[in-house]
C-alpha cells in the first residue's frame, strides 16, 4: 500500500478497497445521506451569512452549489470544510454528528476542499504540495528525528497523477513554474486524490482553458464513481448543470430552489439567484 | 542584464547560489592582492571566528524569515544570553568548573528559549506583527542586559571557557568555528529535508493554504521563534567563549547582519523562499568583505557601505533570475 492508499503498480481503489475499473461501468445509484446540514446559521458581525440553512447531499451525488456574490456559498463551505463554525444548528458526516475543532478535523473525516485560491504554496513543488499536511517519514531512524521521504513522495505523486490523466506535470517541478491553469488542476487533483467521502470544489475551473476544464469535469465524474460526493460551487452555470446530479440556488444566504441538473436551465438558475422568482423545489 | 538572466537555464536552479560563489571567490582573490595576508592561515581563523556570530544569528533568522516573518530580537538575545550564561558560570557552584561551565550554557539557552516563546506568543496570541513584536523583545532583551550588567563588563568566567574558544585545531579551526558549522548542515537538514522546514516554507508562502491542509500554523511559528531566540543564545554562548566575558553590547545591531547574509543568500522577505547554502554564502561574503576592508587599510565604516551595495547588487541579480526578463 502507498501512503495515497493505493498498491505503486496497480489501478486506484475505492474507500473500500476494491480496485476501480478502467473502464466505466454503469454508473451506480446515490447511495445514503453522507453530509447532512441542519438549521445552521453563521453571521459576521452584522451581516447574515448564513440563515437557518438545512441541505443534505448523498454519497456518489454531485450537488452543483450556485448563487451570486454574498449568497453564502463560500460560508456553507467552510462551515463544511472546519475553517469556520457555525452559531447555530448541526453539520453531521454519515450520520454522526460533528463540531470541527480544526480544518484538520474535517479532513480527517474525509472531505477535501478546493477553496477558491487553489491551496498550494508556489515555491514548494507539485509532490510537496499533493502531501502537504500528509508527509510521509522516513521508515529508519531519521523519520523518527522528522525527516521526509521525499523521493518516496515524488513516485506516488508522478503515479497518482497519471492514473487522473496528469502526465505533464512534473513530482518536482515548483508550482510556481506552472501556468494558472496547471496550478489550478494540481490543487484539484490534490483533493480528487486524497478525497475519501466528500469533495469540495469552490470555482474549480477559474483560469482553465477548455481542455483543462473537460479534464476537470472528468475527474469529477471518476470521483464520482467511486462513490464520492462531490459540492461543485461554480459562476458557470453551464459546466454546473453538465456535471451535477441536482443544483441547489442560495441567495442571502439561504437554500432557495434545488432542481435535478437534467430539469434546469440556465434562466431558472439565474432567477432564482437573483430573486426575480420565489424558486421552487423538484 | 541579459547576461545575468541567460545564467539561469546554464546553471539551473543553483544559478543564485553560483553567483554568490563566485562574488566571494572573486572577492578573496581581489583582497589577496590588495590586502597583505589575508590568505594567511591566522587571517582565515579569524574570519571564521568573526562568521560564527552573524552565521549563527543568520541560521535563525532564516527560518524566521522563511515563514514571512522578522526577527529584530536577535542580537539583544545573544546579548542577553551571553551575559545570564557569564553571570551562571561565575557562580563556580563550589567549584565544579564543568558544573558551572554546562550551568551557565543550560542557563543562557533557556534565557533564548524564553525570549523566542515570548516573540512566538505576541506574534500568533496578541497578533503583533512580527517586526512591532521582536522590536518589543530587542528593546526588553537589550534594557534587561543592562540592568543585570549595570552597564558593565561580566567576567569571572573560568579561565578554559576562553581557552575552549580561541584553541585552534588542525591549522584552521576553532570550537566556536566547529559548532558554527555543524549548526548550519543540522539546519540545512532541517530546513530542506524535515517535515518542520517544509511547514515553515509552507506558512511562508500560504498561510491560508497551510492552515486548510491542517497545519497548526500558529503553534508551528511559535516553535520557529523559540528555535531561532534558542540559536541566537547559542551565538551569545559562543561570544561567551570567544571573548572570556559578556559586553553589554554583544550582538548589538547584529540583527541586521543576519538579515543582511540571509537576503544576500537569496531569501524573499515576503516568506517561503531561502536556502541554507545562500545563507551560508551570504554570511562568508560580509565576513570576507569585512576582513578586507580592514587589510587593505579602509576604514572599517567602509563596512556598512559595502554591505548596503551588496545587498542591493544581490537582491536585484536574484530578481532578474526569478523572472527571466
Amino acid at each position: 500500500m502507498t501512503a495515497l492508499g493505493g498498491e505503486v503498480s496497480g489501478p486506484l481503489e475505492d474507500p473500500g478497497g476494491r480496485a476501480v475499473p478502467a473502464a466505466p461501468g454503469p454508473l451506480p445509484p446515490p447511495d445514503p445521506v453522507v453530509l447532512r446540514l441542519e438549521h445552521v446559521s453563521k453571521s459576521y458581525g452584522a451581516v447574515r451569512a448564513l440563515d437557518d440553512v438545512s441541505f443534505e447531499a448523498r454519497r456518489g451525488e454531485v450537488v452543483g452549489l450556485v448563487g451570486d456574490n454574498g449568497a453564502g456559498k463560500s460560508t456553507m463551505v467552510k462551515v463544511i470544510a472546519g475553517t469556520t463554525l457555525a452559531e447555530a444548528g448541526t453539520l453531521s458526516v454519515e450520520g454522526v454528528e460533528r463540531r470541527w475543532a480544526s480544518p484538520q478535523a474535517a479532513l480527517s473525516a474525509g472531505i477535501e476542499t478546493v477553496f477558491q485560491d487553489g491551496g498550494l504554496a508556489a515555491p514548494l513543488s507539485v509532490a510537496a504540495n499533493l502531501f502537504l499536511g500528509r508527509e510521509v517519514f522516513r521508515s529508519n531512524w531519521l523519520g523518527r528525528l522528522g525527516f521526509l521521504d521525499r523521493a518516496k513522495m515524488e513516485r506516488e505523486t508522478e503515479l497518482a497523477l497519471s492514473h487522473i490523466g496528469m502526465t505533464r506535470v512534473s513530482p518536482r517541478a515548483a508550482v510556481a513554474r506552472l501556468s494558472g491553469g496547471q496550478r489550478q488542476a494540481v490543487a484539484v487533483a490534490r483533493a480528487v486524490i486524497w478525497g475519501r467521502k466528500i469533495l469540495i470544489l469552490d470555482e474549480p475551473t477559474n483560469h482553465l482553458g477548455v481542455t483543462e476544464v473537460a479534464e476537470v469535469l472528468r475527474l469529477v465524474e471518476d470521483v464520482r464513481r467511486r462513490g464520492i460526493c462531490v459540492l461543485f460551487i461554480s459562476h458557470t452555470l453551464p459546466y454546473v448543470i453538465e456535471v451535477s446530479d441536482r443544483i441547489v440556488t442560495m441567495r442571502l444566504g439561504r437554500i432557495v430552489s434545488q432542481y435535478a441538473a437534467s430539469q434546469v436551465t440556465t434562466d431558472q438558475l439565474v432567477s432564482d439567484m437573483t430573486g426575480s422568482t420565489r424558486g421552487g423545489v423538484k | 542584464m541579459k547576461g545575468i538572466t541567460a545564467a539561469r537555464p546554464v546553471l539551473g536552479k543553483y544559478a543564485q547560489e553560483v553567483l554568490l560563489g563566485g562574488t566571494l571567490i572573486a572577492l578573496v582573490i581581489v583582497f589577496s592582492v590588495f590586502g597583505p595576508g589575508f590568505l594567511s592561515q591566522i587571517n582565515i581563523t579569524g574570519i571564521g571566528q568573526s562568521a560564527t556570530e552573524t552565521g549563527l544569528l543568520a541560521i535563525a533568522e532564516t527560518y524566521v524569515i522563511v515563514t514571512g516573518g522578522i526577527d529584530l530580537s536577535v542580537g539583544a538575545i545573544l546579548g542577553l544570553a551571553g551575559v545570564v550564561g557569564a553571570k551562571v558560570m561565575a557562580l563556580r557552584f563550589g567549584g565544579g568548573v564543568d558544573l558551572a561551565i554546562a550551568a551557565g550554557i543550560v542557563a543562557a539557552l533557556l534565557t533564548g528559549a524564553a525570549a523566542g516563546l515570548a516573540n512566538g506568543l505576541m506574534v500568533v496570541k496578541t497578533r503583533l506583527t512580527p517586526f512591532v513584536a521582536t522590536l518589543a523583545m530587542l528593546g526588553i532583551a537589550g534594557g534587561l542586559t543592562l540592568v543585570l550588567t549595570d552597564g558593565l563588563t561580566v567576567g569571572g568566567t573560568p579561565g578554559v571557557v576562553a581557552t575552549l574558544g580561541n584553541q585552534v585545531y588542525l591549522g584552521y579551526l576553532t570550537i566556536p568555528i566547529i559548532i558554527t558549522i555543524v549548526a548550519f548542515m543540522i539546519g540545512a537538514m532541517y530546513l530542506h529535508y524535515s517535515r518542520f522546514g517544509r511547514w515553515a516554507f509552507a506558512i511562508g508562502a500560504n498561510r491560508n493554504a497551510a492552515s486548510e491542509v491542517g497545519i497548526p500554523v500558529g503553534r508551528h511559528l511559535i516553535k520557529v521563534y523559540v528555535l531561532a531566540g534558542t540559536i541566537s543564545a547559542l551565538a551569545g554562548v559562543i561570544d561567551l567563549m570567544r571573548l572570556g566575558t559578556a559586553s553589554p553590547l554583544s550582538g548589538e545591531n547584529s540583527e541586521l547582519t543576519a538579515i543582511a547574509a540571509v537576503v544576500i543568500g537569496g531569501a524573499s522577505l515576503f516568506g517561503g523562499v531561502a536556502t541554507m547554502t545562500g545563507t551560508v554564502l551570504g554570511t562568508l561574503l560580509l565576513s570576507v568583505v569585512l576582513s578586507g576592508l580592514v587589510l587593505t587599510g579602509l576604514q572599517p565604516f567602509w563596512e556598512t557601505v559595502v554591505t548596503g551595495a551588496l545587498i542591493a547588487g544581490t537582491v536585484a541579480i536574484q530578481q532578474l533570475l526569478r523572472s527571466g526578463r
